[in-house]
């Protein structure tokens, strides 16, 4: 199984990144291989709308089953739902951190949102 | 012939000017509010509703029997209006901007359109100013469909007075299109200079005619006058900051029938601006 994070950096020691939709890049973590890829977002950081869903799109398209990240709103979470992914928020500083919270599954799986749309 | 009245800042007076121009001409004319997301003409033209046509996007919808997701509309969507998920595609409807590439990307003609409902256009007539103004539905953002569709309910055969919305983005560049000349409205406040040149930017680069009006002149300083100046750009009214007119226009009043002494100030101003064309 495989699970994304947001982050800003290239390494497992990269900092979370709080942000999903706009969000630099995505740390996806291969839990049997114990391997991890990068995605860069670095396009979608300046969308001028729409962010989640196509980041939303692209930790789907990635075959990640579960998201950890600070926070999801509201388009973004449905997408994330609708293609399977469980969400998970957490404030861990770095993606090493996250993933032990997630391995030793202190993280609650979110059920909604955690923050505002930014449009309409 | 067709003129726009916009500002840049708002609350400067450009519907002050666009009716009290319409109510000055003395023979038939129109205007058009394409402030669709606050339209006031009407409280200054009261008069009796003719006609209201519901205006629609396009937005697509999808077929789940026929998509195979392979993500094309997605991708091609500027505005990620579709998420290209599995097992069907979703869309958000209310980010969509009606352009139907997805129909013609999908390679397996699953997409659609509908029809998406995004607020009327109501023409009133009110004497010889006929009021043709858009009112977009709570919770739209697509501004420009509305305008244009304002903009096409006006007759060729009558003057029109297009009262744009503030700001010098999408919505006044789709009011600004095809007008003849363009009437700046300013103020005498650093906010009404500073959004008075952004606006002179956006006009220069439509390649439009135009003129300024500084409203509630003699309110603060002389610097709108002193940059136009500098730029060659001809000053065509100064209304001066007087409280009878803000009184008037509390009540609902055109200046130029509360305050006669004022129709000079707009004939004149019709002057200089067939001189500009």
């Amino acid at each position: 199984m495989k699970i994304a994070f947001t982050t800003s950096g290239d390494q497992l020691s990269s900092p979370l990144d709080s942000r999903f939709g706009r969000a630099p890049k995505f740390l996806v973590y291969d839990l049997e291989a114990e391997t991890f890829s990068v995605i860069d977002n670095q396009q979608n950081l300046n969308a001028a709308q729409g962010a989640g869903i196509q980041s939303a799109t692209t930790v789907a398209q990635s075959g990640a089953q579960a998201l950890v990240t600070g926070h999801c709103g509201p388009k973004a979470f449905q997408v994330l739902r609708s293609a399977g992914v469980k969400v998970y928020n957490c404030d861990a500083p770095t993606v090493t951190e996250a993933l032990q919270r997630y391995l030793s599954g202190k993280l609650p799986e979110a059920e909604s949102s955690n923050v505002e749309g930014h449009w309409v | 012939m067709i003129l726009a009245v916009a500002s840049g800042k708002g609350g400067t007076g450009k519907t002050t000017i666009a009716v009290n121009l319409a109510r000055t001409l003395g023979s038939p004319v129109q205007v058009a509010d394409c402030d669709v997301e606050e339209p006031n003409a009407h409280l200054f033209l009261p008069g009796t509703l003719r006609e209201q046509h519901i205006i629609s996007t396009m937005v697509p919808e999808i077929d789940a029997a026929k998509c195979d997701c392979c993500g094309e509309c997605g991708r091609f969507c500027q505005y990620h209006a579709i998420a290209a998920v599995k097992p069907v595609p979703m869309v958000f409807a209310e980010l969509c901007h009606g352009c139907g590439g997805c129909v013609l990307v999908c390679p397996k003609q699953a997409v659609s359109e509908a029809e998406r409902r995004i607020g009327v256009v109501e023409t009133v007539d009110a004497g010889d100013i006929t009021l043709v103004q858009g009112r977009l539905d709570v919770g739209v953002s697509l501004v420009p469909p509305l305008i244009r569709a304002v903009k096409s309910r006006l007759a060729a055969d009558r003057p029109a007075i297009l009262d744009a919305p503030p700001g010098t983005s999408c919505s006044v560049v789709a009011t600004l299109r095809g007008a003849q000349y363009v009437l700046l409205v300013t103020e005498p406040t650093p906010f009404g200079l500073h959004d008075l040149t952004l606006a002179v930017d956006l006009v220069r680069e439509l390649k439009l005619p135009f003129g300024v009006v500084v409203n509630r002149a003699g309110s603060g300083d002389d610097r709108g006058q002193a940059y136009c100046r500098e730029q060659g750009i001809p000053i065509l009214a100064e209304i001066p900051d007087d409280r009878r007119i803000a009184e008037a226009y509390s009540r609902g009043e055109l200046m130029v029938d509360a305050l006669p002494d004022y129709r000079t100030v707009f004939t004149r101003l019709w002057q200089s601006i067939r001189t500009g064309i």
